[in-house]
């Protein structure tokens, strides 16, 4: 880390101006709080919009004014529809990205945790080359991919099933990243060489002792491709063509194809909005909860480059 | 602690070399029990990744033919991709997003993650969580949900020019639909890319702008002298997944193409141009050459941005 070397010296000397400036800030600040706080309100905007909208009936989307409440409150109607709509393939829809979603979660963030590991831990034949193909992978553009993983998810018929999602899904080459620029600064070798002069297998190591101090990132990586798989559009568009095996962000949208195809005249606009709704409510509540390892997730790649 | 660590070191490399055959050790320490560990991952790679893509070049030389089945054409067909006005015209728009929007949003992620970090702003978490919000929500209802605010039926933009008996604002036409796209991805991004350089600013010691402060730098000074410096490698970073994701921008045009057909076309990017060729057009062989050329134009544009702020950075 170069860090020391690019700061300039400020002048010295100069000392009394500091607290000119805090006063004469009073009005920046204010400008600076006003910016904020409108930024704040476009980027609620749309939830906003989403939650007055879900209470509404089909008609009042049209004729009452779209930032607020109509007087009458249809919420319960509109989740009752949606839940029946179709036979309750929304239902359907619901359970397909859950089980999508935990499968691939738990599966990536063990392979990559397992990955990482052993890249932080071991030197080995062919070590920098692999890594740096798994790293560069990862400038590979998904439709580069998307195609032939199709065409060949097909040959071996795996298209419209779970599996043609949940695999595809369990490669992670970010996360082997993560993993392993998070055992290298949470695992000292000496901890592994105390369990090897214990007798303990490698396997055993592992599991008993890495993975337990491992356990943050590999929560990072657990949450990052819950809501990956969980906001993915593109490969179940491609790989399922039954509704039956349709994770949320497809039955949506094609939802919304169908109420525009019917210029809006059926109950379908409210079903997607009050849909969307249900469908992004799990991930703010863990987006609130869990917020802290969102975070390491999105911030260890950056701060160690 | 040093001095304690060295020694555990020679216990174990004498016991070690006392232990089994050294060569067996040698061979399962460096072969056998990290390859073994890697198994599942090598083989997902492999599968998922590597074979599809060896598969994509390969079938991207070949062309299928009602008569005389599948020829090998060489690179006939990335030579069509060349010359398709339609897989330009995809070209175009995502490189008008890409010059115009990205240094949109992150200069705007990059001032509120100094701001965010700068003495000046209070309720710190509650603007932080407000602005990260719109990355939990999958980019298709985030382009649903503006979908519904651009429409000029039941958007309430429609509807508050009408009050003020102003023409409706023209989002979903063919001069509004880039800047509409563009909104979006701001808007869904812009939390995510601040919160990376906000980590990145929170891991400088703050001692490095101490003694500037004291020395009276302004708060700008700071930003400008000392602290974007810092977070230089943070930058790039989004910078370089901003590339990848624009370029290869599908999700946002294809929900609204649902809405205005008329105005969004099958190939108003590459990506949905890829799509349409493999999967309606069932011309596999012409996609997947596509898929590589955009691919090349993600690598090339990544690449040659990484090389200029490597030089940038060491004169």
């Amino acid at each position: 880390m170069a860090i020391t070397e690019s700061i300039p010296v400020a002048a010295p000397g100069a000392g009394a101006r500091q607290r000119a400036g805090r006063r004469r800030g009073w009005t920046t600040r204010s400008l600076i709080m006003l910016f904020m706080v409108l930024l704040l309100i476009y980027f609620i905007l749309p939830l906003f919009w989403m939650i007055v909208s879900s209470t509404k009936t089909n008609e009042e989307l049209f004729s009452t004014f779209g930032l607020w409440f109509a007087p009458d409150f249809n919420l319960f109607g509109n989740l009752a529809s949606v839940f029946t709509y179709d036979n309750g393939i929304f239902l359907i829809w619901l359970r397909n990205s859950v089980y999508y979603a935990v499968c691939s979660a738990i599966g990536a963030s063990l392979i990559a945790t397992l990955a990482g590991y052993v890249f932080a831990k071991f030197q080995f034949v062919g070590r920098n080359l692999l890594f740096a193909i798994i790293l560069g992978s990862i400038m590979v553009p998904n439709t580069a991919l998307a195609i032939p993983l199709y065409l060949l998810l097909s040959k071996v018929g795996l298209i419209n099933t779970a599996l043609a999602i949940i695999l595809p899904s369990l490669v992670t080459p970010f996360g082997v990243y993560l993993m392993r620029v998070y055992t290298e600064q949470a695992i000292p070798d000496d901890l592994l060489d105390a369990g090897r002069v214990d007798g303990a297998g490698e396997l055993r190591i592992f599991w008993s002792i890495a993975l337990r101090i491992l356990m943050p990132g590999f929560v990072t990586i657990l949450l990052l491709t819950f809501v990956g798989t969980w906001n993915n559009y593109f490969l179940p568009l491609l790989v399922t063509n039954s509704p039956a095996y349709y994770p949320l962000t497809v039955g949506l949208a094609n939802w919304n194809s169908l109420a525009q195809g019917f210029g809006g005249s059926q109950i379908l606009f409210t079903l997607v909005i009050t849909g969307s709704l249900v469908s992004i409510l799990p991930l703010i509540v863990g987006f609130l909860f869990l917020q802290r390892y969102w975070q390491n997730g999105l911030t260890f790649g950056s701060v160690r480059s | 602690m040093q001095q304690e660590a060295g020694a555990t070191h020679l216990i174990i490399s004498d016991i070690g070399s006392k232990r089994p055959p050294a060569r067996w050790s040698f061979w399962r320490r460096r072969v056998g029990i990290p390859y073994l560990f890697l198994l599942p991952f090598l083989l997902l790679f492999a599968f998922f990744f590597l074979i599809p893509l060896g598969y994509a070049l390969w079938i991207s030389f070949f062309v299928e033919r009602l008569v005389g089945g599948t020829v090998f054409v060489g690179g006939q067909n990335y030579l069509q991709a060349f010359r398709d006005a339609n897989f330009w015209f995809g070209v175009r728009n995502v490189l008008v997003l890409l010059i115009i929007q990205v240094p949109v949003m992150l200069g705007l992620a990059l001032v509120l993650a100094l701001l965010l970090d700068s003495q000046i702003v209070r309720l710190k978490t509650l603007f932080r969580l407000g602005y990260f919000l719109p990355y939990a929500i999958p980019s298709v209802i985030g382009a649903l949900l503006w979908g519904y605010l651009y429409s000029a039926h039941i958007g309430p933009f429609t509807q508050l020019a009408a009050v003020f008996h102003m023409p409706a604002p023209g989002f979903l036409t063919d001069s509004g639909i880039i800047p509409s796209i563009g909104n979006i991805v701001t808007w869904q991004w812009t939390g995510y890319n601040m919160v990376v350089m906000y980590a990145a600013l929170q891991s400088v010691p703050t001692e490095l702008y101490d003694a500037a402060l004291v020395d009276g730098a302004s708060g700008w000074d700071i930003a400008r002298y000392i602290k974007i410096p810092l977070i230089a490698p943070a930058i790039v970073l989004t910078v370089v997944f901003s590339i990848i994701g624009t370029l290869q921008l599908f999700n946002e045009p294809n929900i609204l193409g649902a809405i205005v057909p008329n105005i969004i076309q099958d190939h108003f990017t590459p990506n949905m141009y890829a799509y349409t060729l493999g999967f309606t057009n069932q011309q596999y062989n012409y996609a997947a050459a596509i898929s590589f050329v955009l691919g090349g134009v993600v690598f090339v544009f990544s690449y040659v941005f990484m090389l200029v702020t490597n030089r940038g950075r060491q004169r």
